[in-house]
């Protein structure tokens, strides 16, 4: 499967988060562990996102636990899919980049 | 008990920037907004920059007040559809936004009101122009001035996704 269009740096950290289940401001957390600090998406970002994100069916609510108010999100079947074309798809990049570059040092 | 003040001013919708501005600027100064109101708002003594303040057209949903507590964010109050939330400055960055894309779609909703306000008001000035009713023109003023307003967003937006094209 191929995504129609490259994800932004929020989707892909956000779905990358939620191979692991966790809320919002788990998701949050490990974005900024994952990218040393660089990445900090900010909370009005992440709602917006999260929402869409459910929409298109590539998240899902988890059933909350008794007591708890804190929502859980995980992924969907399609989430991962459309998580694992997006890596191919950086890994491309990073493989052209690397091949130019060799190439002019080596000229 | 903390010493506080209230001040009473108007900011136009479209300039919502320079009111969040303005009270960061507050709390620069050792005084953190503590509650708001329609053109009120009430600060209580805090350190200086202690705080960090910010304001956002969301409407209310008590959903999204939980979501910003549990990122650490405090909920200070609302006025109509603007919330006003506020974090400790010791507990890192505040920003409600932290790409283009929630930016853009934030000054949506702030010009979609706009828009309704103003073919509102168009629509009875009209009305009253026809019926030869004067108090017409009170509504032809505030459409044109809500018109004006809605250029001012039209234009932040437009800024914004000229960088869409080239970033996040």
């Amino acid at each position: 499967m191929r995504n129609e269009f490259a994800l932004t740096e929020s989707t892909f950290y956000i779905l990358l988060s939620l191979l692991r289940p966790q809320h919002g401001y788990g998701i949050m957390q490990s974005t900024l562990e994952m990218s040393s600090g660089r990445v900090r998406l900010a909370p009005g970002t992440l709602y917006g996102a999260l929402s869409a994100l459910c929409e298109k069916g590539w998240i899902v609510q988890l059933p909350v636990p008794d007591g708890s108010r804190k929502k859980e999100y995980g992924l969907t079947e399609q989430g991962v899919k459309v998580l694992c074309s997006e890596i191919e798809r950086l890994r491309e990049l990073l493989k052209n980049a690397d091949e130019m570059m060799e190439e002019l040092k080596n000229d | 008990m903390t010493e506080r003040k209230t001040i009473y001013k108007w900011f136009f919708v479209w300039d919502f920037d320079k009111e969040e501005q303005w009270l960061n600027e507050m709390a620069l100064a050792g005084w953190v907004l503590d509650s708001v109101g329609w053109c009120r708002y009430t600060f209580c003594a805090c350190e200086p920059g202690e705080y960090t303040v910010r304001l956002e057209m969301h409407g209310y949903d008590p959903q999204y007040v939980d979501f910003m507590s549990d990122s650490g964010a405090e909920y200070v109050g609302r006025v109509l559809q603007w919330l006003y939330f506020r974090k400790k400055a010791a507990d890192g960055p505040f920003d409600i936004f932290s790409d283009i894309d929630s930016r853009v779609a934030h000054l949506g909703r702030v010009g979609t009101l706009l828009t309704v306000l103003s073919m509102t008001n168009l629509l009875i000035g009209v009305m009253n122009a026809v019926c030869g009713n004067r108090i017409g023109i009170v509504n032809l003023l505030l459409a044109s001035m809500l018109t004006y307003g809605l250029g001012r967003i039209h234009e932040k937006a437009q800024a914004l996704k000229r960088d869409r094209q080239l970033f996040e």
